[in-house]
């Protein structure tokens, strides 16, 4: 990433914040769907990492819940251009679920309840980037926000954090996922303004 | 909360969008899902998502029939979830 300065793009006009190219600041925090939102049963609820071999590893509601669990503080840029700074959320980090995960796999599709998809490599749900989130603001996550969990990858394009996430499946090629076959970007750097596909 | 969570509009949504890409009124085409088969008019079509990435989902299954994503300079159009698109054309 080293030829773009982070520094030098988008000052925003509510003071000294810096945003990715494009983006404008909000402080509400927009819902946008791509379909219709899944309810899901806590005690129904399950989260599971699948490997290229097809070994499944599974979780409970009360396994994440028992799990070790960070509060980061992030920002969120979605391609719709809007980037809201500074969100507080609970939640348990990849590296925890991926632990005991034996794999070769360097590329991963993340599936929700409800039929979403989205790709991304393996590495960057990895060394403190990615959680399975399930608290926002000190609540609990709504469902119209992703609840009962959704993934977060703050430094990609808010589409990649999965709402409703239901599991990973780990892959030793790329698979693109709902949007990413669909002209969004693979990748989607908000500092790189990968938004579509040639971006 | 800036939007319902379960809203969505209906086709008739997408009848500018698509009228940059096709020469003729597409929301009047029949689609038929390829997921449960329904046939009818684009129009009824349940439109989720922003102006930059829409979806139409089939109102009887909701399963994903279109996506619409507008680039500023290109636009990508998904039809893997509808079968046939009927476009009714003037008598010959
Ligand atoms: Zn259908």
């Amino acid at each position: 990433m080293g030829i773009i300065s982070r520094g030098f793009h988008g000052r925003s006009r509510d003071g000294d914040v810096k945003l990715p190219p494009g983006q404008y600041l909000t402080h509400d925090f927009p819902v946008l769907s791509a379909g219709p939102t899944p309810r899901v049963p806590l005690e129904r609820w399950e989260f599971t990492v699948t490997t290229e071999a097809g070994q499944v590893h599974r979780w409970s509601w009360q396994d994440i819940l028992a799990l070790p669990s960070v509060t980061p503080t992030v920002d969120l840029h979605c391609v719709t251009k809007w980037s809201k700074l500074g969100t507080n959320w609970q939640g348990v980090s990849l590296d925890v679920l991926l632990a005991d995960v034996e794999t070769a796999a360097d590329y991963a599709l993340v599936h929700s309840y409800g039929g979403y998809t989205t790709n991304l490599p393996l590495e960057d749900l990895l060394d403190g980037q990615a959680w399975i989130a399930y608290r926002y603001d000190g609540e609990d996550l709504m469902p119209e926000h992703g609840g009962p969990a959704r993934l977060l990858v703050p430094h990609l394009y808010l589409w990649k954090s999965a709402k409703w996430v239901r599991g990973i499946q780990l892959l030793l090629e790329d698979e693109p996922g709902f949007w990413e076959t669909a002209g969004y970007h693979n990748y989607g750097d908000p500092w790189r303004e990968q938004r579509y596909q040639g971006d | 909360m800036t939007e319902r969570d379960d809203a969505y509009r209906d086709g008739n949504s997408l009848a500018g969008p698509l009228s940059e890409i096709f020469a003729v009124d597409v929301t009047a085409a029949g689609g038929r899902c390829a997921h449960c088969g329904l046939t009818g008019p684009v129009a009824t079509m349940r439109v989720y998502g922003s102006a930059e990435a829409m979806v139409g989902r089939c109102p009887g299954c909701e399963e994903v029939m279109m996506r619409l994503v507008r680039g500023p300079d290109a636009a990508w159009l998904d039809l893997r979830g509808t079968v046939t698109l009927r476009i009714p054309l003037p008598p010959d």
